[in-house]
C-alpha cells in the first residue's frame, strides 16, 4: 500500500482516496523529496527576487541620495522622465544596436568556423584551442587589450601593421584610422564580436557533431550538392542551435558592462543601458531614475528570455524524449 | 529533413569521385569523403590565427620593454624581458596586485564551494528522485539568470551599505553564488541524468542506503561534471566586474577592479597593461582549457550535449 501511494505520487496526483495516515505519509515523502531543493531555491529567491522587488518599489520614488529631503512618491514620474530623456533613449538604442549586431556577426562567423572545424584537417585540435582563447580572456583584460594594444591610433597593432605594409610598398603615408574616437561604438562591437564568436562556434560545433550522418550520406549518394546538403539538411538541424546561441548571447550581451566601461567609459554616445544605469545611481545618485531604467531593462530581457526559454525547452524536450 | 529536394532525375550521374584531390592524406573521413579538406584546413588555420592574434600580441608585448611596446610599426623582434611583470607586481610603484588577486581567489573559491553545496542536492531533487513539477522548478532557476544584474544591484548596494557589508569580500562571494547557482543547477542536473536508472535501482534492491548509493553509484558518474561545473563557476566569478565595482572598494577590490585602474593608462604603460592582462587571465585560461569539453554544455545551460 505505502509503496503504491509513493509510486502514484511520483507520477502526479493520485486519484484514489488515501486514508489520513497514508496522506500524511505521502506528504512526508514529498517533503523528503523537496528538502534537498529548498536551500538553493530559498537562497536564490532571497538574493535575486527580493532585490528586484526593491528595485521595482524604488522606481516609483523620488530619491536622490544627495538631497534626502526631497524623497517621496513619484508615481510613474521616473518612467516618464526616462522615456523622454535623450540620454536614456540613446542608451536604449545603443543597447539594441550593440546586441543585435554582436549576436548576428558572431553567429555568422561562428557558423563559418564551426563548419570549417567540423572537417578533419591537420592540427584541428590546436586550431580549436586557439579559437577558444578569446573567450577565456578576462573581459576587462580583453577590453583593455583592444583599447590600448590593438586600436590605439598611435601605437596600436592595427595602425602599426598598416604602417608596416605601406612601408613594404615604399609609402610613408599609411592610413591611420582612429576607431576609438571616430566610431567608438564600432570599437566596442568589434571587441565583443571577437569575444563571443568562439562561444557561438562551440555551440554550433556541438550541433554539427550531433547531426545524423546517415541522411547526409544518403543525400550524397543521391547526388546532392554540398550546398543542397547544407541548405536542406545541415541548416534545419542547426536551427535550434543557432537560436540557442543567439538568445543566450543576447542575454549576456544586453548586460554588457565591462567593454563599455573600459573602452569608452560610456563617452561619445556609447553608453548602453547597464552603463547608463550604473552612472545614474553610482555617480548621479539618482536612485529612483536608475531603478526605473533597471525595470525597463528587465522588461526588455523578459521579452528576449521568453524566446530563450522556449528554445531551451524545445531542445530539452527533444533530449528527454531520446 | 523531408524538405530535402527529391532525388534528381535518374539520368543524373551519381557524385563522381572527382574532387578527391585533397582527401588523400587522411583518406576517407567519416564526415565527407568527397570534400577537399585541405582548403578547409587552411581557411580554419588562417581564421584561428586571426582570432588568436590579439592574445598572442598581448603575450608578446608583455615581454617587451615599454619603449619597444609602444612603437609604430610594431617591433616584433625586440628583446624580451620580464620588466613589465616586475613592474606589475609593484617593483617601483609600490602598488601590489596581490591583495586584489587574493580577493578574487577568495570570492571565487568561496562562492564555488557554496554553489556546489547548494546545487548538488538541488540537482539531485530535479534528476534522480525528481519532485513534482520539476521542469517548472528547473525553468524558474533559469529565469533568474535572465534578469540583468544591473536591475538588482542598487538594492544590493543599499542593503550592503546599511548592513555594513560594503567592501566585504565574503558578501561579494555570496552575490557570486546567486549569480552562478542557476547555471550550476542546470549543468549538474544534466550530469546527474547520465547516471543510469538501472544502476540506481540495482543498488536499491541490494539494500544500499542513500549515502552508499551516492558514493558508489552517483559520484563516479557525476564527478567529471561536478568538476567542470566548479571550474565554470570559478571563471564567471573571477571575471565579474559590475558587482565587484559597486560592492567593493579599497579593501575588497578584485582583480578586474584592479585592472580598471589601467582604463586611462598612458602609452608608456602598454607592456605593463599587457602583463597585468596576462597574469589576471591565467587562472581563467587554465580553468577554461581544463573544462573545454564541458564548457559548451555549461554555457548552453545543459541544452547542448
Amino acid at each position: 500500500m505505502t509503496t503504491a501511494t509513493a509510486r502514484v505520487s511520483r507520477h502526479g496526483s493520485s486519484t484514489a482516496k488515501p486514508s489520513r495516515n497514508a496522506r500524511a505519509r505521502e506528504r512526508a515523502v514529498a517533503w523528503a523529496r523537496r528538502a534537498p531543493l529548498l536551500p538553493a531555491l530559498v537562497f536564490l529567491i532571497i538574493v535575486t527576487q527580493l532585490p528586484f522587488v526593491a528595485t521595482l518599489i524604488i522606481s516609483f520614488l523620488n530619491w536622490n541620495s544627495l538631497s534626502p529631503s526631497k524623497t517621496g512618491f513619484a508615481g510613474i514620474g521616473n518612467y516618464v522622465q526616462i522615456l523622454g530623456d535623450p540620454y536614456f533613449l540613446q542608451a536604449i538604442m545603443v543597447t539594441i544596436i550593440e546586441t543585435v549586431s554582436v549576436v548576428l556577426v558572431s553567429l555568422l562567423l561562428g557558423l563559418g568556423l564551426a563548419l570549417l572545424l567540423d572537417k578533419k584537417f591537420i592540427g584541428r585540435g590546436l586550431a580549436r584551442t586557439m579559437l577558444i582563447a578569446p573567450f577565456l580572456i578576462v573581459p576587462v583584460a580583453a577590453a583593455l587589450i583592444w583599447k590600448h594594444a590593438i586600436l590605439n591610433p598611435v601605437y596600436g597593432l592595427i595602425n602599426g601593421t598598416l604602417t608596416w605594409i605601406w612601408a613594404l610598398f615604399g609609402s610613408d603615408t599609411p592610413p591611420q584610422p582612429d576607431l576609438l574616437s571616430s566610431a567608438p561604438l564600432m570599437a566596442i562591437i568589434l571587441s565583443l564580436v571577437w569575444q563571443w564568436t568562439p562561444f557561438m562556434m562551440l555551440i554550433l560545433l556541438a550541433g554539427l557533431q550531433s547531426r545524423p550522418m546517415d541522411t547526409v550520406e544518403a543525400a550524397q549518394m543521391d547526388g546532392a550538392t554540398p550546398w543542397a546538403i547544407f541548405r536542406h539538411l545541415t541548416l534545419p538541424h542547426l536551427r535550434q542551435y543557432l537560436e540557442l546561441g543567439g538568445l543566450l548571447g543576447a542575454i549576456y550581451i544586453v548586460q554588457n558592462f565591462d567593454a563599455t566601461f573600459v573602452i569608452t567609459s560610456g563617452g561619445l554616445g556609447t553608453a548602453n543601458l547597464p552603463y547608463a544605469i550604473y552612472e545614474t545611481f553610482y555617480y548621479a545618485n539618482e536612485y529612483g531614475l536608475a531603478s526605473a531604467a533597471g525595470v525597463v531593462v528587465v522588461i526588455g530581457s523578459i521579452i528576449v528570455a521568453t524566446f530563450a526559454l522556449r528554445t531551451v525547452f524545445s531542445l530539452f524536450k527533444k533530449e528527454a524524449a531520446r | 529533413m523531408s524538405t530535402l529536394t527529391p532525388a534528381e532525375p535518374t539520368s543524373s550521374v551519381p557524385t563522381p569521385p572527382a574532387r578527391t584531390t585533397g582527401s588523400r592524406r587522411r583518406g576517407k573521413s567519416r564526415m565527407d569523403p568527397t570534400r577537399n579538406n585541405t582548403a578547409a584546413g587552411i581557411a580554419a588555420w588562417l581564421l584561428a590565427l586571426l582570432f588568436a592574434v590579439p592574445v598572442l600580441w598581448m603575450i608578446l608585448t608583455s615581454f617587451h620593454s615599454e619603449v619597444d611596446a609602444a612603437t609604430n610599426p610594431p617591433s616584433i623582434a625586440a628583446d624580451l624581458n620580464l620588466d613589465a611583470y616586475k613592474e606589475f607586481f609593484g617593483a617601483t610603484s609600490g602598488v601590489s596586485p596581490w591583495p586584489s588577486l587574493i580577493n578574487s581567489a577568495t570570492a571565487s573559491i568561496f562562492s564555488t564551494v557554496l554553489v556546489l553545496l547548494l546545487a548538488i542536492p538541488a540537482a539531485y531533487a530535479l534528476s534522480i528522485r525528481p519532485v513534482k513539477k520539476w521542469t517548472d522548478v528547473l525553468f524558474f532557476f533559469l529565469s533568474t539568470k535572465m534578469m540583468p544584474v544591473v536591475a538588482a544591484v542598487l538594492p544590493l548596494y543599499l542593503f550592503a551599505k546599511s548592513a555594513g557589508a560594503l567592501d566585504n569580500i565574503w558578501f561579494l562571494g555570496l552575490m557570486y553564488t546567486s549569480m552562478n547557482l542557476p547555471i550550476a543547477v542546470w549543468m549538474m542536473r544534466s550530469f546527474l541524468d547520465e547516471v543510469p536508472v538501472e544502476m540506481l535501482e540495482a543498488s536499491q534492491i541490494d539494500g544500499a542506503g542513500l549515502l552508499l548509493t551516492l558514493r558508489k553509484v552517483v559520484a563516479p558518474v557525476a564527478m567529471p561534471g561536478i568538476a567542470a561545473t566548479a571550474l565554470i563557476c570559478f571563471i564567471f566569478s573571477w571575471n565579474e566586474l559590475l558587482l565587484a565595482r559597486v560592492l567593493t572598494g579599497v579593501v575588497a577590490g578584485t582583480a578586474p577592479v584592479f585592472l580598471t585602474g589601467f582604463v586611462s593608462g598612458q602609452g608608456l604603460f602598454l607592456a605593463k597593461v599587457c602583463a597585468a592582462a596576462v597574469v589576471i587571465s591565467l587562472p581563467v585560461l587554465f580553468a577554461g582549457f581544463a573544462a573545454q569539453d564541458k564548457l559548451v554544455q555549461g554555457l548552453s545551460l545543459g541544452a547542448v550535449k
